[in-house]
């Protein structure tokens, strides 16, 4: 027996471990996984991106993370004045934060594209949209997903 | 091996200014690098990393992809009809290699 570190003590470290991994785990959606927020900024050259005028058109529960069709529209006139020249997909919690980037101009008329993205797991897909005038623009829909689709 | 995309225009004739829809698909096994083989081994990543259309030589649209792009990968966007031309699709594998599609497009 190691002296003074009797049985109860020994239970309750134990117990303060497990409240410690459970706050931990609990601080979790601000605090990604991947280095997704660190794409944004580099992304934004550290601009904080405005909500709205991006919507993403996202399942609420994917099925399949191997193919998960995705949907991204920005609002713009998209005129030689005013229209979105880039669009970064994230995924919050891919071992890798990177999905796609799109370039628009004002000859693609609409700033919309879709395409078909992996999951590895129930996570938060993110769209920033940069426009001509230097602004930016998010925003993020949560996925849930019952098979990951980055396995091996 | 020279792969075929699966590529559609929504019309084959527009006015000038209609939004036209391009669809494609294209056969890619975009491997992530980030699997294991029955060894152990990490399969190295292959997978097609740009998208290009251009119409009437014009560029319209690109695309950067990343592995979280899936198997076979589709995409689906617009372009604003100026000019008569090709539509032309361009692909580019890590390996340099290219996929190209090609329709044409009528804007009267």
């Amino acid at each position: 027996m190691i002296p003074n570190f009797n049985r109860r003590q020994a239970l309750a470290l134990g117990a303060g471990a497990v409240t410690v991994a459970v706050l931990g785990a609990s601080s979790g959606p601000a605090l990604a996984k991947n280095d997704s927020d660190e794409a944004i900024a580099k992304f934004t050259g550290g601009k904080t991106p405005a909500q709205g005028k991006v919507k993403l058109d996202l399942p609420e529960i994917a099925e399949n993370g191997n193919t998960v069709p995705m949907t991204v529209t920005v609002e713009s006139p998209m005129t030689e004045q005013s229209h979105v020249t880039d669009v970064l997909i994230l995924a919050s919690e891919n071992p890798r934060s990177g999905v796609a980037t799109f370039h628009f101009s004002p000859a693609s008329g609409i700033a919309e594209a879709n395409t078909r993205i992996r999951l590895a797991a129930t996570q938060d897909v993110i769209a920033v949209a940069k426009m001509n005038d230097g602004s930016f623009f998010m925003a993020r829909k949560q996925v849930k997903v019952t098979i990951g689709g980055c396995g091996g | 091996m020279a792969v075929k995309p699966r590529m559609k225009l929504d019309k084959k004739e527009a006015k000038k200014g209609d939004l036209v829809e391009v669809k494609a698909l294209v056969s890619h096994v975009m491997e992530s690098g980030q699997r294991k083989d029955s060894a152990g081994n990490t399969i190295p990543r292959k997978i097609l990393n740009k998208f290009v259309c251009t119409v009437a030589g014009k560029q319209v649209f690109a695309a950067d992809f990343e592995p979280a792009i899936s198997a076979n990968p589709y995409i689906q966007f617009k372009f604003k009809a100026q000019e008569s031309g090709p539509v032309v699709l361009t692909w580019t594998d890590d390996d340099g290699s290219t996929i190209v599609g090609e329709e044409t497009i009528k804007v009267s």
